[in-house]
């Protein structure tokens, strides 16, 4: 037997795997605000001037940067036991992931924060803005438009990433694929469909991030208003085209 | 708005070495010397952008960067500089405006998130400033599709927004092309006709003897002169006034 499409497409709407496939979501992005909570928090601690606030915000991106996400989750779900410490499936997949990805994150969140010119803080202070209110109206939105392609690099990692909660048993969609194969055979069939889903969420997230990211340079798009970009924010009516070319 | 004995250092070098200067209200004082001489950084601590190592600065009876009576702290809170800079506008040789907002919105953003004024009043307030600097057309326009010298009248509309008691403006038309120079320095020649109390450091010596009511020379962290324009400018008492004059009004 080489390949039995009736099964292929059997399996291909199989609601068990399609269960897995939004369990993963979930997983994924559960992780993902777990994440953005740590790197942002760790982002701002490490462009602090007090070296007290920076190294425990450098010593967390070192250690969960330097070890595999699959170590980790392993200590936290096995080992934590051990000290007392007992975590669900859930909990241990959602913590896990969420910490691991937190450390990538922040990394990406300050480079963003790095990348606004200083003249933007200055201006904001000058004017009488306070810290929080110069990072919250000035810089933040305009960190956005650097961090987003890398964020959603990142949870597009992130949902394949997810599939490594399966070695802790959480039954996500790469475990169940594993539990269908074991009791229906058909390895190729069903691992394809497997994938086919991950791709299929993938390509999704690709969409939303394309537009995400259209969105966060609207206000650059406008001084480039002839090129494509430009063109498509000034149908959407969120540009203002000059009619004088400057 | 006054400065006592500042100096400042960054790293070793000493930048400031104990600048005086005294503003009266309605007065138009202008910063001229060489690239280096610590002009900018002095303007900058007027605002406590920089932080002066010794000195004071006061403005209006109160001191800059001084904590607050009966806080128990040793330094001015966050909170509390801010509230004191709403009154000072400053001006930036690089615009600096905010990228991600139009024209309008860059000049309404300090009232409404700083002096927390209703968005139609601030908007009103805006659109008159904008009308000002001669740019209501370009109200909608972001930044990016703004000129330069576009860009530093929204930024002088946007400073002016706060409604301070004193602008700073930092080599305002350095970065301009030359034909965008004259609309800035038009611009802030109005300002200051108004009655405006402004402090500016800058290369352009003809609009300084035109609009100051006072010029000081700086030059290595000092002034080595003051007085008025057609004093200054015309008959300068110091040899290094001298020199410095005779190689910039030569290349004008």
């Amino acid at each position: 037997m080489i390949w039995d499409w009736t099964a292929f497409l059997h399996y291909l709407h199989s609601p068990y795997l399609m269960m897995g496939a939004l369990v993963s979501l979930a997983l994924s992005i559960g992780a993902m605000l777990i994440g953005l909570i740590f790197g942002v928090c760790a982002a701002m601690m490490r462009t602090s001037d007090r070296r007290w606030v920076r190294l425990p915000a450098s010593g967390y991106v070192w250690l969960f940067r330097g070890t595999p996400v699959l170590v980790q989750l392993i200590i936290i779900y096995t080992g934590l036991p051990q000290v007392g410490i007992q975590l669900g499936v859930v909990a241990s997949a959602l913590i896990g992931l969420g910490v691991n990805e937190g450390a990538y994150l922040a990394e990406i969140i300050r480079s963003g924060i790095s990348a606004v010119p200083k003249g933007q803080f200055e201006a904001a202070r000058a004017i009488g803005m306070t810290w929080p209110k110069t990072m919250r109206v000035i810089v933040m939105p305009q960190a956005m438009r650097i961090i987003i392609p890398p964020l959603g690099n990142a949870f597009n990692g992130l949902m394949k990433t997810s599939s490594l909660a399966s070695v802790i048993s959480m039954e996500e969609l790469l475990r169940r694929t594993e539990l269908l194969v074991q009791v229906q055979f058909k390895v190729l069939e069903i691992f394809i469909v497997s994938a086919l889903y991950y791709l299929i969420l993938t390509t999704l997230w690709g969409l939303i991030q394309h537009r995400l990211e259209a969105y966060a340079s609207r206000s650059v798009a406008g001084d480039r208003a002839s090129g494509p970009a430009g063109g498509r924010a000034a149908i959407q009516g969120n540009v203002a085209v000059p009619n004088d070319a400057v | 708005m006054e400065a006592r004995g500042i100096h400042k250092h960054f790293g070793r070098n000493h930048v400031l070495k104990g600048v005086d200067l005294t503003v009266e209200k309605g007065e138009v004082v202008v910063i001229i010397g060489p690239s280096g001489g610590g002009k900018s950084t002095f303007l900058r601590t007027l605002n406590y952008l920089d932080r002066p190592d010794s000195g004071e600065i006061w403005i209006n009876g109160t001191e800059m960067g001084a904590p607050e009576r009966g806080s128990g702290r040793m330094t001015l809170s966050d909170a509390g500089l801010s509230r004191q800079r709403r009154q000072i506008g400053m001006v930036f040789q690089q615009f600096n405006l905010f990228s991600h907002m139009t024209a309008l919105e860059n000049v309404m953003c300090g009232p409404v998130q700083v002096l927390k004024t209703a968005r139609a009043e601030a908007m009103a307030d805006a659109k008159r400033l904008l009308a000002l600097v001669g740019l209501t057309d370009k109200e909608e326009s972001y930044p990016g599709q703004l000129s330069g010298g576009q860009q530093q009248r929204v930024a002088i509309a946007r400073a002016l927004a706060m409604h301070p008691t004193v602008m700073l403006f930092d080599e305002p038309t350095s970065s301009l092309d030359p034909e965008m120079v004259s609309e800035v320095l038009q611009v802030m020649m109005n300002l200051s006709v108004q009655g405006m109390t402004m402090v500016i450091v800058t290369h352009e010596i003809r609009f300084a003897r035109k609009a100051a009511d006072r010029i000081l020379f700086m030059e290595d962290g000092r002034i080595i002169e003051e007085g008025r324009p057609q004093d200054l400018v015309d008959n300068p008492r110091n040899v290094r006034t001298k020199q410095f004059l005779s190689i910039v009004t030569d290349e004008a």
